[in-house]
């Protein structure tokens, strides 16, 4: 700056032209990561476009019914999973990798802990997905005689196994934090879990065992599973004598396990 | 775009906030009130966040709204007796193409799911590169892929779902036993990951119904 102005007139609008092509630059480089990250999305994408495309031309050899809205489709599938993934290393990893640092340095077990259930209990609590599961399985139940055909019957039902779904999740993790911090080995725990699946299975009414199954996956979703592996591999990286591969991970699992479990004792007392 | 698409992008966006909202409360309160420590880079923090919401949101739209749609015709016409095997009495065995099917679409809509991704990039993060990212999720796909076809084939030939369960877990344990060590707790967390964005337009909706010779009656798939 200094320099330029000891230049003379001539030169009094370099620091502006400087300035502009910096920006210019800079937008060009935000252009060109985003071109970078359609790309590999659209890598990505590539096989169901290739699937759908042979079965349909090759196999069944029919036209594609409305193809306008399966290219619209696509673009919104290509541009929605880019925006997912930038945000993803934006906001989901460094949030869960900052708690878990800032929890350990803290060093109380019992916030930690609430809040490993919080965050299990709040993401699942409203997750569109299992509120439509809930509300079929109290259907289920009311035409299996388990419960009265009432609208606030049915309501309650649903009600509840959502909660149980929440609460189990919250506990999968504050089990899985808990192996994080003792090292527990993970097939333990796991199968262990699923030893108890299996009794239960053999003793709760068979109209929930189905629902119970489907419980499990309808807990992990995208949002969580980002959040709870940084979050996982994070505490698995500050504490010392534990592996971020062999301790880190092992959240989501657990998050899929416990409400099968808990689904079915749900079956059994209501 | 139509008034339809612009409503189901709202209905989209309306439910991945939804999904969001609770999650970003409860990290305010512990961050603010328990931790008390201000967020770092909170401007960029929020902007991803935003990009999370839209992102998913249009994601969903465009699955919904173009490509489930197609995957149920192609999996009608697939299950379709006339296009199966004209005039003959129906076998398992006439149904290659559903198989066939089934194993391409667990296949590419698993490559192409968000959170295997993020946790293959997790995975890929904290190995050092010793765990290939798109290693992971091709070995996670193929998984996908050979389940919804044993799947189809569970339902197209009415065998009960647990026999299958109890020898995929069987095999489970077996692998735990024999896998090295690292890889387990990232194996079991790829099952969770799985089921995470999809409802999975497999060709169960086809097949169910159409099949004359089931002999378990009131067996239903489990999906």
């Amino acid at each position: 700056m200094l320099d330029t102005r000891r230049l003379g007139a001539d030169e009094t609008e370099q620091p502006d032209l400087a300035a502009s092509r910096r920006a210019a630059s800079r937008a060009w480089r935000h252009v060109w990561s985003a071109a970078r990250l359609l790309l590999g999305t659209g890598r990505d994408l590539l096989p169901i476009v290739v699937v759908v495309a042979f079965f349909q031309i090759v196999v069944l050899r029919q036209p594609f019914p409305n193809l306008e809205a399966i290219l619209v489709g696509l673009v919104l599938v290509t541009v929605g999973l880019a925006l997912f993934l930038r945000g993803l290393e934006m906001a989901l990893f460094p949030i869960g990798e900052t708690m878990a640092e800032a929890f350990a340095h803290k060093g109380s077990l019992a916030w930690l802990l609430l809040f490993a259930f919080a965050l299990g209990f709040g993401t699942t609590v409203a997750e569109p997905a299992l509120i439509a599961v809930a509300g079929e399985a109290a259907k289920a139940a009311a035409e299996a005689g388990l419960i009265t055909r009432e609208e606030t019957a049915l309501a309650r039902y649903a009600t509840g196994l959502r909660l149980t779904v929440a609460v189990a999740v919250g506990i999968a993790l504050v089990v899985g934090v808990l192996r994080i911090l003792k090292g527990w080995p993970i097939h333990w725990v796991i199968m262990g879990g699923y030893v108890i699946v299996v009794l239960l299975t053999t003793v709760a009414p068979r109209e929930i065992v189905g629902v119970a199954y489907d419980s499990g996956g309808v807990t992990t979703s995208t949002v969580t599973v980002p959040l709870v592996a940084a979050l996982g591999v994070g505490l698995a990286t500050v504490i010392k004598g534990r592996n971020p591969l062999i301790d880190g991970f092992g959240l989501v699992a657990l998050a899929s396990l416990t409400p099968m479990i808990f689904v079915m004792i749900y079956g059994m007392v209501v | 775009m139509d008034v339809d698409a612009l409503t189901a992008i709202a209905h989209a966006l309306v439910s991945t906030l939804a999904d969001v909202l609770p999650i970003a409360v409860i990290l305010l309160f512990f961050q603010l009130v328990v931790l008390r420590r201000p967020i770092p880079h909170l401007r960029r923090v929020l902007v991803g966040l935003v990009y999370v919401v839209l992102g998913l949101a249009l994601f969903l739209v465009g699955l919904e709204e173009a490509l489930f749609p197609l995957g149920r015709v192609m999996a009608r016409q697939l299950t379709d007796p006339a296009f199966l095997s004209p005039g003959a009495v129906l076998d398992w065995s006439d149904y290659g193409w559903v198989y066939a099917f089934a194993f391409a679409i667990g296949f590419s809509t698993t490559i192409a799911e968000p959170a295997l991704i993020a946790v293959a990039f997790k995975a890929r993060e904290v190995s050092g590169g010793a765990v290939n990212a798109w290693g992971l999720r091709i070995a996670v796909a193929l998984g996908v892929a050979i389940a919804i076809a044993v799947g189809a084939f569970r339902i197209v030939s009415g065998t009960p779902l647990h026999l299958y369960m109890i020898a995929g877990y069987a095999i489970v344990i077996v692998q735990t036993w024999r896998a090295p060590r690292d890889i387990v707790p990232l194996a079991y967390d790829s099952g969770g990951v799985t089921t995470s964005t999809k409802a999975m337009a497999t060709p169960g909706g086809g097949a169910r119904g159409v099949w004359p010779w089931r002999r378990r009656s009131g067996h239903t798939p489990s999906r």
